[in-house]
């Protein structure tokens, strides 16, 4: 099909007109925002107004009500805890919907994957050798990090998407094969509901009993040891195996169109 | 009221990022470089939020033994907002690197104007 003279003129016509508009539309926004900028509060000063009584709060009393020593740790698992069910819920169905649109037959190898195929490294002896010496300190890093979330920086988002690159990596040397023996379709199903229903249940109880000014029946332990800050640290955990399966499952849709 | 040209070089270095990324979004037809326009200006975002909550001189809040005082510490509240952008921005990527993908299978090209032209015609 080509396009007729007439079609062709009104085209390059309205790209014209598109890119005189978009260049004045760049530019007037850039311009605002930089005038913005100019008349925000100086830079990393003490005393600006987003600095308000909300830290004092937050820093002076987070220790104590939640057990955490990481204080955003403590907003975003503790008195935010909600908020971080919905991020993982958003997560989730970003993943469902990538199911939805890439998932093939069960058994069928698209035209994706045949194609992508011939660019895979096969028994690549050199990048298996690398992956097999940084997989095992890898899923030691990214526990740590997860575990530590309430302790250290880090948390559950951070040491997820490390513990799911670390999957990608078993994946790329080893082959899907060997990878599916671990993370198939149906473990994979569990391990995300499994979490997601805990978190649910988990934070649905701790409302009931930390909330409403009601005394919490979870210990909330000794500030700085592993086992402290109440639910922060299972919290942290089915974070972290929601991320890392989302991670995963994404990199394994777009590969191949399946787990 | 006094302007801060070259106290607030974060949030400016921020502004000029989000504008790259929103020039990237607006000029190019290529798909895939609209999506990394996008995450362009998911980064400057990060970047404005993060350089919000920094006060000089202070430590990140995770409590020192012994160190109790707030004013020892900087705002914690935009490095939980920063967390729950990322997450949203990571999902949206995805989604539309799916969509993409399959509009890639169906149309052969990322070019928007070509799209638009070879769905001329199908009234499904």
């Amino acid at each position: 099909m080509q396009l007729s003279s007439v079609e062709l003129k009104l085209l390059r016509r309205f790209r014209k007109i598109y890119t005189i508009i978009a260049f004045l539309v760049s530019l007037a926004m850039a311009a605002v925002l930089l005038l913005t900028v100019f008349n925000l509060p100086a830079f990393g000063k003490a005393g600006n107004p987003a600095e308000n009584e909300v830290i004092g709060r937050y820093i002076g009393k987070g220790l104590e009500e939640t057990g955490a020593v990481n204080i955003v740790a403590a907003v975003i698992l503790d008195y935010r805890a909600f908020d971080t069910l919905g991020e993982t819920l958003v997560l989730f169905s970003a993943l469902v919907a990538v199911i939805m649109l890439l998932k093939d037959e069960p058994g069928v190898f698209t035209r994706r994957y045949r194609e992508r195929s011939q660019f895979e490294p096969e028994k690549d002896q050199i990048f298996r050798s690398v992956a097999a010496l940084l997989i095992p300190c890898l899923l030691v890093f990214s526990i740590y990090i997860i575990v530590n979330g309430h302790l250290s920086a880090g948390g559950g988002f951070a040491g997820g998407a490390i513990l799911g690159a670390t999957f990608i990596l078993y994946n790329i040397a080893y082959g899907i094969e060997k990878a599916r023996r671990f993370l198939n379709e149906k473990s994979f199903l569990r391990f995300i509901t499994a979490a997601l229903l805990f978190y649910c249940i988990a934070k649905g109880y701790s409302f009931f009993t930390g909330g409403n000014h009601l005394p919490s029946v979870i210990p909330l332990g000794l500030p700085g040891s592993i086992f402290s800050g109440g639910l922060i640290l299972p919290l942290n955990i089915t974070v972290g195996i929601v991320v890392a399966c989302v991670v995963y499952g994404a990199f394994c849709l777009f590969n191949r169109g399946g787990l | 009221m006094e302007f801060h040209l070259f106290t607030n070089y974060v949030e400016i270095a921020a502004v000029i990022l989000f504008s790259v990324g929103f020039t990237t979004l607006l000029f190019h037809q290529n798909l895939m470089k609209k999506i990394i326009g996008f995450n362009i200006m998911d980064t400057a975002i990060f970047l404005f939020l993060a350089a919000k909550g920094y006060i000089a001189g202070r430590m990140a809040p995770i409590l020192v033994e012994g160190a109790n005082d707030p004013a020892l510490y900087i705002n914690p509240v935009p490095s939980a907002l920063v967390l729950t952008g990322i997450v949203v921005s990571v999902s949206v990527t995805a989604f539309a690197l799916a969509l993409v993908l399959r509009l890639y299978e169906r149309y052969g090209t990322l070019h928007l104007d070509e799209i638009l032209y070879l769905t001329r015609g199908e009234h499904d």
